[in-house]
């Protein structure tokens, strides 16, 4: 048990916060809890999540991706372009996924294999993709969509549930694979050191270029997904999207320099971050104050690790005077 | 029988000549040592061995077949496996998972770990040599011998035919020592071949069988270990004579500097501790791994918070709370995991030997970088710091320069009471007699110096007093002149 409180001491730390806020929420506007209210919400949230699953392998790796919401906006309008030339949903699907793997491949190549500092690459494909987007569609949504394409032509109920039942999927897949695959143990030791990684037989340039892969292939779930929930398809979106994943990330207790974090914990950050801005509207505040108070969470996230670390560490000490006789 | 052979190697790095055309040559079922200066281009000849560096010209033969392509992943598919000298852990993960990383060779994408069976394997290795490490520690929390050891379980694991060691011992103490000694004749019965580079001579006569030594990236001469004493070995090493006697002085012993009464820490794990340190006398530490050596050091510094007891520096009561109120105190302190909190690897030579002096050398006019130059060329030169250039990164340095750099940053802050941890890992035996001249110095100036040391010839041969560390605190002192290699020991495992 004890090591179990050790290993997730962040992710309790977040859940403890997101428990708190939803005990609140109870108290002073129990409506938040009305079923269509919270279906609203987490619909609303899955896009973000799918997002926040990559952001998670690209900060276990050691890498940042801030490019993740310029390629979102280029996902949702080649999504809408395909669907009206007529290809069948499922072919969008895989299509969209593959244009996202090719921009995550391009992020990959530069990072993994050519040692680029990922922040600058990705700062770079952050602007390029949106320009060349806009400059593309000149600002226009992509309306007059097919039938299929909203809700894949299922209603928005049956819709919904699809779009829940492959966000769970993802969720589930990736993070049984990090806990329990030797690639997802990979990931940990080269975010941890990767020169260690290197002298231990591990291709770490390799493994850092597939990350990229994987989370260009979610951002391609990700904005289809977030694409079918309406009828025409603004050429601008997923602006801020990157932010939103990487302080989810780091909510949910991974550390920015790599080797460390969960994906349960990334879930727990989507969830409270994601929480606030409705839940303020309930409490009767001003939602102006949503991004406000995200920072404090973000802060507080990190200043409740630091004090947890200090009450941990004596609690280990004290282990370690009575058992080490010699 | 040749297993694995060196073919002319050569290695450079911006002009600097690692290696020059250096050839060597092991045997199946021998241990082969690898001695030569701090700088001489042992760890880059086994890191050319094994694919972590390579050469720019010359080639790798394992059976006679050549190896094309090396990398780590490469040579460890072969079969050799290697504990390099800069420790490689991953910090976040655990021991066990340390242990099993890179050495679950199943290939496929899909491969599954075995929790169980990964902590059923951690436990054997580690306690086929010895070591009590629970594995499902974070490799971040362990010390820097615990950090070897694992590394030595490491390897083990590996079940290689080739088990190349970069001065394992450097940090261990005589009871690990032990258990690995036993461990590598048992494999080398088993037919593995084994290098083994150490700067301690005095142990090479009970493990190796033969012995190269390497001089200024050349691989000087080859013999069998029992055909060379260890004063020959140093002749081939240094080029000259050395008198492998400590330069131990007499210094009349001033008044008492240093006082520790009742002192603890729960958190470090100490307690009870009672010492005192007068000046011009050296007092060593001797104690196992995970008696409390460090601890100790560490929460005298101010890193670790005392919750028990007094510290008095010239009689009058102190209380340390940060590292640089020790150093406002003239206290100083060399850190044991040099890697981590020795030096500032990316920053050059000169500003790390300066760096905890920056008080002393700006003023109204900033930095005063002509003395900074003058200290750092001093220093490099007494201590045979090995570099082109003293504005070098110090992370182009091999292991035992960096561990001289390390060391020369608290001699110049002109400490009163000066703690040195493992002083001389790592360093060759030239410098180790002058890093030992310069303490003498120092005792003679009236400082009064802490050494924790797990070489025991070292402690015996430097120090006036030997206090023996167990379970936290300190269980014996002993008089320059009663203390033994043996009561030493005993003392320490607790007898
Ligand atoms: N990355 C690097 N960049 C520049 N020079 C380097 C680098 N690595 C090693 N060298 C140089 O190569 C030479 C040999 O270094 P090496 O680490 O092989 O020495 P060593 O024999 O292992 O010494 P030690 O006993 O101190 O460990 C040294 O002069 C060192 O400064
Ligand atoms: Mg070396």
């Amino acid at each position: 048990m004890a090591t179990i409180g050790k290993t997730y001491r962040r992710e309790i730390s977040a859940a403890a916060a997101l428990a708190a806020l939803l005990v609140i929420v109870a108290i002073i506007a129990p409506s938040f809890f009305a079923p269509g209210n919270l279906r609203d919400l987490i619909v609303n949230n899955l896009p973000t999540l799918l997002i926040a699953i990559g952001m998670t392998l690209v900060i276990l790796v050691g890498q940042i991706d801030i490019s993740v919401g310029s390629q979102f906006a280029v996902c949702s309008v080649a999504a809408g372009v395909l669907a009206k030339t007529g290809l069948p949903m499922p072919l969008v699907f895989v299509a969209v996924m593959l244009i996202g793997g090719l921009m995550g491949a391009l992020n990959g190549t530069l990072i993994g294999w050519m040692k680029l500092p990922s922040i600058i690459v990705t700062l770079a494909m952050l602007v390029m993709w949106r320009d060349a987007l806009r400059w593309i569609t000149e600002g226009a949504w992509v309306q007059g969509l097919p039938e299929n394409f909203q809700w894949f032509g299922l209603g928005q109920s049956t819709g919904e549930i699809v779009i829940f039942m492959i966000s769970l999927l993802l969720f589930a897949v990736f993070a049984w694979s990090l806990r329990n695959l030797i690639v997802g143990r990979t990931v940990y030791a080269v975010g941890s050191d990767a020169e260690a990684a290197r002298l231990a037989g591990i291709n770490s340039p390799n493994v850092v270029f597939w990350v990229f892969i994987i989370m260009g292939g979610l951002v391609g779930v990700s904005a289809l997904l977030n694409a079918i929930r309406f009828s025409a398809i603004p050429g601008n979106s997923g602006v801020g999207l990157e932010l939103k994943a990487i302080a989810a990330v780091v909510v949910g207790g991974a550390a920015i320099t790599g080797g460390r974090g969960t994906l349960i914990g990334t879930l727990i950050g989507v969830a409270l971050l994601g929480t606030i801005g409705t839940a303020l509207t309930f409490l009767g505040i001003n939602p102006f104050w949503e991004k406000a108070i995200q920072g404090a969470i973000i802060l507080a996230a990190l200043a409740s690790d630091v004090a947890l670390g200090r009450l941990e560490k004596n609690g280990r000490s004290d282990l370690a005077a009575t058992t080490s006789p010699a | 029988m040749t297993l694995l052979k060196a073919d002319h190697i050569t290695k450079s790095y911006a002009g600097v000549h690692a290696l020059r055309d250096a050839s060597f040559e092991l045997r199946a079922g021998e241990v082969h040592a690898l001695v030569g200066e701090n700088g001489a281009g042992k760890s880059t000849l086994i890191k050319a061995l094994t694919g972590a560096v390579i050469p720019d010209s010359g080639e790798i033969l394992l059976d006679g077949t050549r190896i094309t392509e090396n990398s780590p992943g490469i040579s460890k598919s072969l079969g050799i496996a290697a504990i390099y000298q800069q420790p490689a852990l991953f910090p976040e993960l655990t021991v066990a998972e340390n242990i099993a990383i890179g050495q679950e060779r199943d290939g496929s994408v899909f491969g599954m770990v075995n929790w169980a069976r990964r902590k059923q394997r951690a436990k054997e290795l580690l306690d086929r040599i010895g070591a009590r490490i629970s594995p499902e520690q974070i490799a971040a929390e362990l010390s820097m011998p615990q950090q070897q050891l694992v590394e030595i379980a490491r390897a083990l694991g590996a079940n290689a035919r080739v088990l190349v060691l970069d001065e394992p011992t450097a940090s261990l103490s005589e009871d690990d020592t032990r258990n690995l000694f036993r461990v590598i004749r048992e494999l080398r019965a088993s037919g593995v071949g084994m290098i083994y580079i150490s700067h301690r001579l005095e142990e090479l006569p009970a493990i190796a069988d033969r012995v190269t030594v390497l001089r200024d990236g050349q691989t000087i001469d080859t013999h069998e270990m029992a055909d060379v004493s260890s004063k020959q070995l140093i002749q081939l090493m240094v080029g000259r004579e050395l008198s492998g006697v400590f330069p131990k002085r007499e210094v009349p012993r001033g008044e008492v500097v240093f006082e520790l009464r009742g002192f603890g820490s729960r958190e470090a794990g100490i307690r009870g501790i009672d010492l005192t340190i007068r000046a011009g006398e050296i007092v060593g530490i001797a104690g196992l791994v995970g008696a409390g050596r460090t601890e100790l050091a560490k929460t005298i510094f101010g890193l670790v918070p005392p919750d028990t007891g007094v510290m008095l520096l010239r009689g009058k009561q102190i209380t340390i709370g940060h590292p640089s109120e020790a150093i406002d105190l003239h206290i100083s302190y060399l850190p044991e995991d040099r890697r981590r909190h020795g030096v500032v690897l990316d920053l050059p030579i000169s500003s790390n030997i300066t760096l905890a002096s920056l008080k002393h050398l700006s003023g109204f006019k900033g930095m005063n970088f002509r003395k900074e130059k003058e200290i750092a060329a001093e220093y490099t030169r007494r201590l045979g710091v090995k570099t082109p250039a003293i504005y070098n990164a110090v992370s182009t340095l091999s292991g035992g320069n960096q561990q001289k750099v390390a060391l020369s940053r608290w001699l110049v802050t002109q400490p009163a009471v000066l703690i040195l941890d493992e002083p001389t890992q790592g360093v060759d035996v030239g410098s180790k007699a002058e890093i030992h001249e310069l303490m003498m110095e120092l005792a003679e100036q009236g400082v009064a110096i802490l050494m924790i040391s797990s070489e025991l010839p070292e402690l015996l041969g430097m120090c006036d007093r030997i206090a023996v560390m167990n379970g936290g605190t300190i269980a014996k002192v002993f008089d320059r002149t009663d203390a033994t290699q043996d009561l030493i020991l005993s003392a320490a495992l607790g007898h």
